[in-house]
């Protein structure tokens, strides 16, 4: 049957359990192209990229490709894709760019990555807020929620001053203190008459003002409102320590808020950025 | 010496081991040209492809009207703009397809290769070129094994530069699909194209040449992945070209003055018209095997023969096997291969029909902030950000009012302005929910946007996400 065409085929010679012979087939041309193709291909190769180890150095090609060459280039050009939205965004001021919609949106594309950088460790990605650093998701300021006063206190840093109480006042009065100012955050302070007529003999008014609304001229809190600068688990000890100890005397007992300045560190555009992006997190006024 | 398997009888081993030859390129197949009923069929089906060729300068309101594109992310049907948004639909398109081969190929065989396949449409189109220039089968065998003298390089070389032309005509009618036609040619007569509609010009313009014009049937036996799937579909009930052995076996050539009734032939005469004119190459006699493509042209040519012979047509016919082995054979609608298959197109056409209609000309999606999920304001309401991105599926700029629903005490804030939506693409705006924090019953809550065209208010969208609030 199909022998009789084997039988043309020439052998090695090589013959096995009586019948079995190595063939002398041909490779098929197919296959004979591609193997040297493939061997002209890898010249070719050689000579034009950087190929083969020399003692302290290689063969540099033809092409003068490298690695770190194709990484500048691509790096050009995601510049190039950049530079129409930086231009135009050199020299404007935080409010005009959020009156642009698309100009908004590149700026909270291009910020995210410094906000993760400089300022997520302490304020929490999207601005959550961590225990002792503010959230600023939030309506409720110290220095003022526009866009120009969140600018200021990046570029400048922000530092508010307490004086701590203890010293001032008794143990009894500073619970009674305590206790008008938990009362206020719920709206009803005038259940607290010994703890207000405190508030304002003490001082307090002075820089919470005579509402306990804060004044953002100071950095001082707003009382009223549910939200805490000092927040916790067991409020009413948060706000008697607070209270008692002060923020940023110089005492080792007070509370330190401290708000660096990223003037020296970041770039006047890239503050605007931060502003911009800050502003809309959700409390921007 | 004889050991015992000399002794089997050779009979036996042969009909056990009796393999059918099959042509692996070695031989090119110089198939006859006869006419006939299923000739005509091919002809008529392989000429959907001149849709290939014209559609792209057909014009739909002063456009293109079909025009895939890519850059620009949008597919024009005639009135239709399809946005990858969409796309879903394609995937129904490609099920419907699928399906119609699988259930076509139920009923009557492989007839997308037969009559509408590229590879085989196309082939036909080349062979028939060179019979034109090079004369039948039998002078097209001399001319390859005779000497290369002036006219042979001269019926050669217009051979293949009329074979290189349709190539390039195939690649370049292809690209003509994904951009503006006209604009493309006179790219293409001023090399002026891109880099990437030559590669594509080239591939095509390659590939016709060599699969056409070289590998033919090859691409059937050994490239195809239809050729192997199709064969799966069939069943016994299939209507194939089939030759009906039990009426043409013995086959032998006819002699003259035989008794009708005394006659131990059948009524195959071994004229191998049927092999003569296969594309293929291969015999029907053999029984049905991978290579036929069952375009019929074998049919044709047999009952040429028979109507000489005076013997009743459809010695070779499409018929199924059932009716080979005389069984009766169930009517299509009661095959249940076929219901399941003609279920399935139904359900991809009510899905592609429902999607043109319901199309639309926005959409809207609601990312909900995570970080923070909830935010306490300072008038005891909690607040949660969300991400509006709608997309405005129309030509032209659209003014849209955005509301929120689900608390009777819902604030929206971000939105009291009409928003500006920019045509053709998605853009994202940033609202606020705020509710007030006494007033929530539960710490999670459906809440509902809405977006209108103030222009066309029949343009609106719904789109339902969550309110997070502190644990209750």
């Amino acid at each position: 049957m199909s022998d009789k065409k084997t039988n043309q085929v020439g052998d090695t010679g090589h013959v096995w359990d009586d019948n079995l012979r190595e063939l002398l087939n041909e490779p098929p041309r197919w296959w004979m192209i591609s193997f040297y193709a493939s061997i002209a291909w890898v010249l070719v190769y050689f000579i034009l990229y950087p190929s083969i180890p020399l003692i302290d150095s290689h063969t540099k090609g033809i092409m003068g490709w490298t690695q770190i060459k194709e990484y500048k280039e691509d790096l050009e050009k995601i510049e190039q894709v950049r530079a129409p939205w930086e231009n135009k965004l050199k020299g404007m001021s935080a409010a005009a760019i959020l009156a642009d919609s698309d100009l908004t949106n590149y700026t909270i594309s291009s910020a995210k990555v410094l906000f993760g950088d400089r300022c997520a460790a302490c304020h929490g990605t999207g601005g959550a807020g961590n225990p002792g650093f503010p959230v600023l998701a939030d309506d409720d300021w110290l220095f003022g929620g526009s866009v120009e006063s969140i600018q200021e206190s990046i570029t400048a840093g922000r530092q508010g001053m307490m004086p701590g109480y203890a010293s001032q006042v008794s143990a009894k009065e500073v619970d009674d203190l305590t206790n008008f100012v938990m009362a206020l955050s719920q709206g009803n302070g005038d259940s607290q008459p010994a703890g207000k007529a405190l508030f304002d003999s003490s001082g307090c008014s002075g820089c919470h003002g005579a509402d306990g609304s804060g004044m953002h001229m100071m950095g001082s809190a707003n009382l009223t409102d549910g939200i805490w600068r000092f927040s916790s688990q067991d409020q009413l000890e948060s706000v008697k320590y607070t209270i008692a100890n002060g923020v940023n005397t110089g005492e080792d007992t007070a509370r330190n808020a401290v708000m660096p300045s990223f003037e020296n560190q970041l770039s006047a555009g890239d503050i605007t950025k931060l502003a911009v992006f800050v502003h809309q997190l959700g409390g921007g006024q | 010496m004889s050991t015992p398997k000399d002794d089997l009888p050779d009979t036996h081993m042969d009909a056990l081991y009796h393999e059918v030859p099959i042509n692996t390129g070695g031989e090119t197949i110089h198939a006859k040209r006869a006419p006939g009923l299923f000739r005509t069929l091919k002809w008529y089906g392989a000429s959907i492809w001149l849709i290939l060729f014209l559609g792209p300068y057909l014009r739909w309101d002063g456009e293109q009207a079909v025009m895939f594109d890519i850059p620009g992310r949008q597919f024009h049907i005639f009135d239709i703009t399809i946005l990858p948004q969409d796309v879903w639909m394609l995937a129904l398109v490609l099920l419907f397809f699928a399906l119609l081969l699988a259930a076509v190929t139920s009923i009557a065989g492989r007839v997308f290769c037969g009559y509408f396949c590229f590879q085989t449409a196309w082939t036909d189109v080349f062979t028939w070129l060179e019979e034109k220039l090079e004369g039948s089968p039998l002078q097209r065998r001399k001319l390859d094994q005779a000497p290369w003298t002036s006219k042979k390089i001269r019926i050669k070389v217009i051979k293949h530069a009329i074979w290189i032309l349709i190539g390039l005509l195939t690649g370049i009618s292809f690209t003509l699909w994904f951009g503006d036609a006209p604009t493309m040619w006179k790219e293409y007569l001023t090399l002026q194209a891109p880099l990437f509609a030559w590669v594509t010009v080239g591939t095509f313009t390659f590939f016709t040449y060599v699969f056409a014009g070289f590998m033919r049937e090859q691409v059937c036996f050994w490239l195809c992945p239809y050729a192997r799937l199709q064969g799966i579909m069939y069943d016994c009930e299939t209507i194939l070209p089939t030759y009906d052995e039990s009426r043409g076996e013995p086959r032998g050539k006819l002699k003259k003055n035989v008794d009708e009734n005394n006659k131990k032939l059948g009524d195959c005469i071994e004229c191998k018209q049927c092999v003569a004119v296969c594309p293929t190459g291969i015999d029907i006699r053999d029984g049905q095997q991978e290579g036929c493509i069952t375009c019929g042209l074998c049919i044709d040519a047999c009952d040429v023969i028979m109507d000489k012979i005076k013997r009743p047509r459809g010695l070779i016919r499409y018929a199924s096997l059932d009716e080979m082995e005389g069984r009766p054979q169930p009517t299509i609608f009661k095959r249940p291969r076929v219901l399941m298959y003609l279920g399935i197109i139904l359900f991809s056409i009510a899905g592609i029909i429902y999607g043109l209609n319901t199309l639309g000309a926005l959409e809207l999606k609601v990312l909900h902030e995570r970080q923070p999920l909830f935010v306490l304001q300072s008038d005891g309401s909690i607040q949660n950000k969300y991400v509006l991105k709608i997309l405005n599926k129309t030509d032209a700029v659209m003014q849209v009012n955005v509301s929120a629903t689900g608390h009777p005490e819902l604030k929206l804030v971000g939105a009291e302005e009409p928003l500006s939506l920019p045509n053709g693409r998605v853009s994202p705006h940033t609202v606020y929910v705020r509710i007030p924090n006494a007033k929530l019953a539960q710490d999670t809550l459906p809440v509902y946007f809405h977006v209108q065209d103030i222009t066309t208010p029949e343009h609106a969208v719904e789109y339902k996400s969550m309110f997070f609030s502190p644990k209750k």
